[in-house]
């Protein structure tokens, strides 16, 4: 943070933008001028250097060859390793989150090393992929509501001792591994598979990324009649058979 | 397929036998009013003979259509073109997956052509069983991730299925994912029609480089795929053929996109020897396409009902509304038919919607509501078509939905 302006980077949206989860970045910057706070967001371009001075980093999930190729690319360019360094905050979905591990599967069915930066491993689930509506509660230190999204993966994703589950699951699959556990985090990186997108269905998520940015404890209201309508339906949709 | 010795009667007695079960059961469909019992027919058709399909196309100069969007509108354009040279059979009601095609074709022993449209995963498959003379490709983009293949992955098995057909390609310049799947083909004839959204190809289809996209023109910086020069060019309100000849496009469907549709249907139809200007006027009688575009008058009001399914079809559908303060009213459902995932929703940029006075309705009006409600729109959720229609501003009303929330819709005002 820097005056009263938060620098909002969206990495790789020519690779990683395929599920809607540029709402992520929207509901971050939206809920930011809410709170009076000036937003410069950077959507980087995977022919582009990462900047280090970003405050929050969004990585959203993509197809299968992009995610190489920007596991690829974010490991020539370095940067969002410096930028975690010191201390920026890192939310990441799906093909996101298996980039920031330490390696995942790729497209060509290969071990793709990732950027080390969640303590998680990523493998491909030999079933059917995970599709649907996920309802989960979110790990408790971190003190948020439940946790609603749509899953759409075939990710198998194993956490390490320093990795903690981000959530566990009442419904869905989550990291797919049959331990109930869902996404992961530590510190400053946090990683999960819920699309939805996942701020616009958990806005308090989104909020915590602002209160770790700002280094405060709580912000001011903002009116989330929509966003709590919208968790009220989509929890009971997904606790009643279809 | 089975050979057809002496040619005199394409249909085998089996094939017949399909055929007359295949209305029978359509027909029974329809009594029941369940539909037009269009794809049930076919597909009891289908497994009496499953090479029908085939056979039905044999005494067909068939073209085929395909797109993410656009498929619909363009077969009926291609369909009133290709009627100045013979009749014609077109599974026109958008029944585009094997068996509703077959149903299709089934109602139409004395066409010449048979124009049909072909769902996006199936167009490999069903080019395969029928030798069509022509293939167009519209465009290629996100739509139903939930349940369909990726894009790039759909552009990828166009690709295979075409590269062994004698079709004469018909395809889309301005989308780097048409032009890769089009490219495997020998014998393609390009055309310019455009494509305003863009976020499916920023990434090489080829080589995975990052496409560069100046003005109209795109390429890779890394391996040299690039635009192929076109032969037909939509320019704004014309289309130039490959002599030079420029055409005017004065449609009764609005937009953008559906000139596009138009100038693709014009190639197409030259390909089977009808004019441009002959194959354009008469796509000009077309003025709605199965509900599509149509304005109806509903609680004494106009509606002009218009679909979008996908982040390319809004985007396409927003250039074509009627400008501030016109309201407009947004509907949108996720059953199975549109894909029960509504993430894409945030790919739509609805601030395009700024000055209109907004409604919205449909089965996931509250995702739409948080959707507005972040681009920092004004907006009012309503429970019904007709309480967005009470409460709307005067004038006439855009009313624009997603695949089941538009037949809903045109249900309910009785179109």
């Amino acid at each position: 943070m820097s005056d009263n302006s938060l620098r909002l980077v969206w990495v790789y949206p020519d690779l990683l933008s395929t599920y809607g989860d540029q709402g992520n970045a929207l509901v971050v910057e939206r809920r930011a001028n809410q709170r009076g706070l000036h937003v410069e967001r950077h959507d980087v371009r995977s022919d582009q250097p990462v900047p280090t001075s970003g405050d929050i980093y969004l990585i959203g999930g993509g197809e299968d060859r992009p995610q190489r190729l920007a596991a690829e690319r974010l490991r020539r360019d370095g940067n969002l390793s410096r930028a975690v360094a010191n201390g920026a905050i890192v939310f990441s979905v799906c093909a996101g989150y298996q980039i920031l591990g330490h390696e995942f599967i790729n497209d060509l069915g290969q071990r793709e090393p990732g950027l080390g930066l969640l303590d998680v491993t990523s493998t491909r689930g030999e079933g059917e992929r995970c599709v649907g509506d996920v309802l989960g509660d979110i790990d408790e230190p971190l003190g948020l509501p439940q946790l609603t999204g749509f899953e759409n993966h075939q990710g198998v994703t194993h956490l390490g001792p320093t990795a903690r589950p981000f959530a566990r699951v009442r419904l869905g699959k989550g990291n797919g591994t049959g331990d109930g556990t869902e996404g992961a985090y530590n510190d400053t990186v946090f990683g999960t598979y819920m699309h939805g997108p996942v701020l616009a269905r958990n806005p308090q998520i989104a909020d915590m990324l602002l209160r770790l940015a700002l280094d405060v404890n709580a912000l001011p209201q903002v009116d989330d009649r929509w966003y709590d309508a919208l968790r009220e339906e989509r929890i009971a949709a997904a606790t009643q058979p279809a | 397929m089975a050979a057809n010795p002496g040619g005199a009667d394409p249909l085998t007695p089996r094939a017949k036998l399909a055929v007359t079960a295949g209305k029978a059961v359509a027909a029974a469909s329809r009594a029941a009013g369940r539909g037009s019992g269009s794809v049930i027919g076919g597909r009891v058709a289908l497994k009496l003979d499953p090479d029908l399909l085939g056979r039905l196309a044999q005494h067909l100069d068939v073209v085929l259509v395909s797109a993410t969007n656009g498929k619909t509108t363009t077969t009926r354009l291609i369909a009133e073109a290709l009627g100045a040279a013979g009749p014609v059979v077109s599974n026109a009601l958008g029944a585009n997956m094997p068996a509703g095609i077959t149903s299709a074709l089934a109602g139409g022993s004395d066409a010449k052509f048979g124009v049909i449209e072909v769902d996006e995963k199936y167009l490999a498959g069903v080019a395969r069983d029928v030798t069509p003379k022509a293939i167009a490709l519209l465009n290629l983009s996100r739509d139903q991730l939930d349940r369909a293949a990726e894009t790039r992955m759909l552009a990828e098995k166009w690709r295979e299925g075409l590269a062994g057909s004698k079709a004469t390609i018909i395809a889309n310049a301005d989308d780097p994912l048409v032009v890769w799947a089009a490219s495997s083909s020998p014998n393609v004839v390009w055309v310019a029609a455009g494509q305003e959204w863009k976020d499916d190809a920023w990434s090489c289809p080829s080589c995975g480089g990052v496409m560069q996209r100046p003005g109209d023109d795109w390429f890779c910086g890394e391996c040299g795929f690039r635009r192929p020069a076109p032969s037909w060019v939509l320019s704004g309100d014309h289309v130039l053929d490959p002599h030079g000849s420029a055409w005017p496009i004065q449609l009764q469907l609005p937009g953008r996109a559906n000139k596009a549709n138009a100038a693709t249907s014009a190639a197409v139809a030259a390909n089977f020897g009808v004019p441009p200007q002959v194959a354009l006027e008469r796509m000009y009688k077309v003025q709605a396409v199965a509900g599509r575009y149509d304005v109806v008058q509903f609680l004494e009001r106009d509606l002009r009902l218009l679909l979008a399914k996908n982040p390319a079809g809004w985007l396409e559908t927003f250039s074509l509304i009627d400008p501030p303060p016109t309201p407009v009213i947004l509907s949108v459902n996720a059953r199975g038919a549109d894909g029960t995932d509504t993430s894409w929703l945030w790919d739509v940029d609805y601030t395009r919607l700024a000055g209109h006075p907004i409604f919205v309705i449909g089965d996931r009006k509250l995702d739409l509501a948080v959707r507005l409600e972040v681009a920092g729109l004004d907006f009012r959720v309503c429970d019904s078509v007709d309480e967005a229609v009470q409460l709307a501003p005067p004038g006439r009303i855009e009313a624009i939905a997603n695949y089941t929330a538009f037949q809903d819709l045109r249900r309910r005002v009785g179109n």
